[in-house]
């Protein structure tokens, strides 16, 4: 697979079915021979944006290791709706441990596979934001600075989605969750707060650090190759959809993730040794209001009274993303764009 | 051949003979020398092939050696106090999964107030957390015992504590005969395990169970530790036949067999109460010892045989329960149900009280003559309670209970002859 | 049994006296045990340390209380610290210093019979002289060997040849020696009985 994006102007998207693609071009998902390392018949909500992404990732890791992968699971969505005992939706060899420790058990299996002289075997840590970027973050930083071989993936739903939809450190501000209630005279999560993940793993100098989103599957599992390509600690962070936790339409789990790339909310690109070394650019440039309004989470900011100031604000943090990763622009105008990219 | 040695070097160098392929490590005292020492011994290639992992915390060595155990590596670590509290959802998880991690607990109290020295808080905390603990008197022991933890651990797919005392055997230097190497290599098979994290027949672990199968899960738990109860005295036997040394089983009777007054305790105290026994032998008094070596899972039977001939039995234990008092203490009062045996609860050695031989032998006088009480601290200095009691009493406002004695004893720093 | 003490600070090697005090012991087939006090001090902080000896197993893990023998290896913890804490008529002290037993104040201590016997002897300035620097350890453990019987002095050398190897070792040795030497002979294995009777006050400046 390459890393080449391709436009399809007979749908407008490149999200194009795989029949118009040369075969090596094709999402795995459109292998007959795909690993479905997640199968079918687990317990997500419908249109469940971490089951989705997670399907991509793992299948893209399947191929690129051969089938020798193992992964580890934090405590969350994902580790609920895929072993529902005695099912259970992994076809690869997977441990689920506790909430916070996912990281040091995918160093575990890593020190025990190199213990044992087995360079073929891979190994994937995930989570969701929670067991990321909260309770699991000790766990994580330690993996990443002792360069451990694993790839951590995020599933980033932006919030505890699993206990009931609470505010975790990757909440964006206003948005209303269970312990962030839309209430008062600062409805919803407060500003200022919150931690930036895929940024923080940059720091820690790691060969391999990215984003993604469900919008972009092609790029997920390109990014998933490409990880499973380097040797030592790397990060993934995957901004996926929540029908249950953000209050949109399940059909709309997709279309919701293309917003929030294309307004700037979330940042798209890719790094390692402590520098970002490309962006995905926005194709259409839209104002976050078309994003915010179309979740529950943000209803707050459109009724009863329209909260224009806080939407500016939220406009505001968009447009510092846009300025600070270069996601507006012609190709190779910017100095982060180091991608061809582009119509075919 | 014996050697003059360091118990954390005694205790490292006999795990490094048992090949762990995984050690993770995290800092914390009485316990750092053991990890130290293989730690060198990884580096310099003595130690090969192993993994050395310095971690961030108890919390991820626990999850670390999970990790590895059920890629199917021989896994190890160590921790004391904070640090085994700190690692308890982690405890809880390993034995859940069934995964025969040996971790050494060089026992040290727990804060607050902080204290670094050595009773059995800890691992008295973690009783009922599924994993075997095992409890050494000796450095000889210590070193003995972790060969047998790991063949009991893998035999049954549990992990298992062996629980030394910190500093007083982790940093005393004595007499000890390291098991051989190529005996360990023999008296120990290579690691196979249950269940393993494989892509060539993929399983899934870990899983959620319900309300339809949990209790089933947690009585294989409870069936898999009390099979223990017969493994573990195979397994000393075993040793004691390979090795020629008797060391761990379940328990070890001391001049008990026609005593009506029996002491009970873990750990190194064992050997000052032996000393003490000979000397009210000597005097002509009918007293004896037993010390326990599993404490999990508890050796009801074997701790009612030996104790039914006494009259009178003091367990004296390095832990407290607070609301209740004894722990050790409360197992034996179920193993001698129906018993016309008094039960005495000795609270003793806590935060590194020196248990003295004087001390021990008024105790034991005492229970000889019938007049000690049913729970008894050691050593209590009373008039110092008394005064803190007498603060709190005196208004609401009285401070913090640990600052306030330290100030009425008033040598705070002072030598630290004891 | 024989019970000995030593008092020092974090970072002089209090610990180390006892633990080579310890296999020395054990060279001679004998079994020894020697453990810290246990704390947490700092370099600079007073620090105490043990060893017992016997000729059978030692079973008993309580802290020395009655010491048979004290090594003081810093005099300046003499007046901060109870370093005679225990003491009996048949304990034997050893001070490291090169000043006299009076100038040090510890007159009192033996005209008033409260030891056997205290010897003074100028380790420090032993180790400078043969090891090149100040760590008078290892000839304050040979005086002890030489005035209590305890242990050989070959058997502390053999110790310090364990522990610290090429010229380190053979500093420590030759202090060691040296020490011994400036130390009167005991009247063979030191038993608190066999100790004698009056003190016997040693006060070793004459080579300083």
């Amino acid at each position: 697979m390459t890393a080449t994006r391709l436009k399809y102007f007979q749908t407008g998207s490149f999200a194009a079915g795989n029949r118009l693609v040369e075969p090596s071009e094709r999402s795995e998902q459109a292998a007959p021979g795909r690993a479905n390392a997640i199968t079918c018949g687990h317990r997500a909500c419908q249109g469940c944006g971490e089951a989705l992404g997670a399907r991509y990732a793992l299948d893209a890791a399947m191929r690129a290791t051969g089938g020798e992968l193992i992964a580890a699971n934090a405590t969350g969505c994902l580790e609920v709706f895929s072993t529902p005992y005695p099912e259970s939706s992994w076809q690869l060899p997977w441990i689920h441990s506790l909430f916070g420790n996912a990281a040091a058990v995918s160093t575990g299996i890593a020190a025990a596979l190199r213990a044992k002289g087995n360079t073929r075997t891979r190994v994937i840590g995930q989570g969701g934001d929670g067991g990321t970027v909260d309770i699991g973050f000790a766990c994580l930083s330690g993996m990443f600075e002792r360069g451990d071989d694993v790839l951590f993936i995020c599933y980033d739903n932006e919030a505890y989605m699993n206990t009931g939809v609470q505010r975790s450190a990757a909440t964006p501000p206003s948005a209303r969750t269970a312990t962030t209630q839309a209430v008062g005279e600062a409805p919803g999560a407060p500003w200022g707060q919150g931690k930036n993940a895929p940024l923080i793993a940059l720091a820690h100098e790691i060969p391999y650090v990215a984003t993604a989103t469900i919008a972009d599957l092609r790029d997920l599992e390109a990014k998933v190759e490409r990880a499973m390509q380097i040797r030592g600690a790397r990060y993934l962070h995957v901004l996926v959809t929540c029908p249950l936790g953000w209050g949109t339409a399940s059909g709309d789990a997709i279309r919701v993730a293309r917003l929030a790339v294309e307004t700037g909310i979330f940042p798209v690109w890719e790094g390692g040794d402590g520098e970002v070394t490309a962006v995905t650019r926005i194709r259409h440039r839209t104002p976050v209001e078309e994003y915010l309004k179309l979740q529950t989470r943000f209803r707050h900011l459109f009724t009863p009274v329209r909260d224009d100031a806080t939407i500016a604000r939220i406009q505001a943090r968009a447009d510092r993303n846009i300025e600070r990763f270069g996601l507006v622009g012609e190709a190779g105008q910017h100095p982060l764009d180091l991608h061809e990219e582009g119509g075919s | 051949m014996p050697e003059q040695l360091e118990g954390s070097q005694a205790v490292a160098r006999t795990v490094a003979a048992c090949r762990p392929e995984v050690i993770c490590a995290y800092p914390i005292s009485p316990q750092t020398h053991i990890v130290e020492a293989l730690s060198r011994l990884v580096k310099s290639g003595a130690l090969h092939p192993c993994e050395f992992v310095n971690v961030e915390s108890e919390y991820a060595a626990m999850s670390v050696a999970i990790g590895a155990s059920a890629t199917g590596a021989r896994a190890y670590t160590a921790t004391a106090s904070q640090g085994l509290l700190y690692m308890a959802e982690a405890l809880y998880n390993a034995s859940g999964l069934g995964l025969p991690i040996v971790m050494t607990v060089a026992n040290r109290a727990i804060g607050a107030p902080i204290n670094i020295w050595n009773d059995h808080s800890d691992s008295m905390s973690q009783r009922d957390s599924g994993w075997i603990q095992l409890y050494v008197e000796s450095n000889q022991e210590a070193a003995d015992v972790h060969v047998q933890a790991f063949r009991i651990a893998e035999a049954l797919s549990l992990p298992v504590m062996v629980c030394m005392d910190g500093f007083i055997l982790t940093h005393a230097v004595e007499r000890v005969e390291l098991p051989d190497p190529d005996r360990v290599d023999a008296f120990l098979p290579a690691f196979e395990p249950r269940q393993l994290l494989d892509p060539s027949a993929p399983v899934t672990i870990g899983a959620m169970v319900g309300p339809e199968a949990y209790t089933e899960v947690r009585y294989l738990a409870h069936y898999k530790q009390m099979q223990a109860l017969d493994l573990i005295p195979e397994v000393a036997a075993a040793f004691q036949q390979a090795f020629g040394r008797a060391s761990g089983g379940l328990l070890r009777p001391y001049r008990s067999s026609d005593a009506e007054t029996i002491v009970v305790a873990l750990g190194s105290v064992l050997g000052t109460i032996e000393d003490c026994v000979d000397q009210l032998r000597d005097d002509g008094h009918r007293i004896g010892a037993v010390g326990l070596r599993t404490f999990r899972p508890w050796p009801a039977e074997e701790v009612r045989r030996a104790l039914e001939g006494a009259r009178h039995v003091i367990v004296l234990e390095k832990a407290l329960s607070v609301g209740i008092g004894g722990i050790v203490a409360q197992n034996v009062h179920r193993a001698l149900e129906g018993l016309p045996i008094t039960v005495h609860t000795v609270i003793a050695g806590l935060g590194g009280r020196p248990i003295t031989m004087a001390s021990l032998r008024s105790l034991c006088e005492r229970g000889l003559a019938g007049t000690l009480p049913d729970t008894t601290f050691l050593d209590l200095e009373e008039a110092l309670v008394d005064a803190e009691i007498g603060r709190m009493r005196g208004g609401r406002r009285s401070g913090p209970h640990a600052e306030n004695m330290l100030r009425d004893v008033g040598t705070v720093g002072a030598a630290g002859l004891t | 049994m024989f019970e000995t003490r030593f008092h020092g600070r974090g970072g002089q090697g209090v610990v180390t006296s006892a633990e080579l005090l310890a296999v020395a012991a054990f060279q001679e087939g004998r079994h020894a045990q020697a453990f810290p006090s246990f704390g947490s001090e700092r370099t600079g902080a007073p620090v105490v340390s043990f060893c017992r000896i016997d000729d059978r197993p030692i079973r008993t893990r309580e802290p020395i209380s009655a010491p048979d023998a004290v090594i003081i290896i810093d005099p300046t913890l003499l007046h901060h610290v109870d370093v005679f804490s225990g003491l009996t008529p048949g304990s034997q002290v050893l001070v490291n210093s090169s000043r006299s037993a009076e100038e040090l104040g510890l007159g009192d201590l033996c005209s008033s019979h409260r030891v056997a016997r205290l010897q003074v002897v100028p380790a420090t300035e032993l180790a400078r002289r043969y090891l090149g620097r100040p760590l008078p350890n290892a000839a304050l453990l040979g005086a002890l060997a030489a005035m209590t019987g305890i242990v050989a002095v070959d058997s502390v050398a053999a110790a310090i040849f364990e522990r610290f190897s090429g010229e380190v070792g053979q500093g420590n040795a030759r202090a060691a020696y040296a020490a011994a030497e400036l130390v009167p002979p005991s009247s063979g294995r030191a038993a608190p009985e066999e100790a004698p009777g009056g003190p016997t006050v040693m006060a070793g400046t004459s080579h300083a």
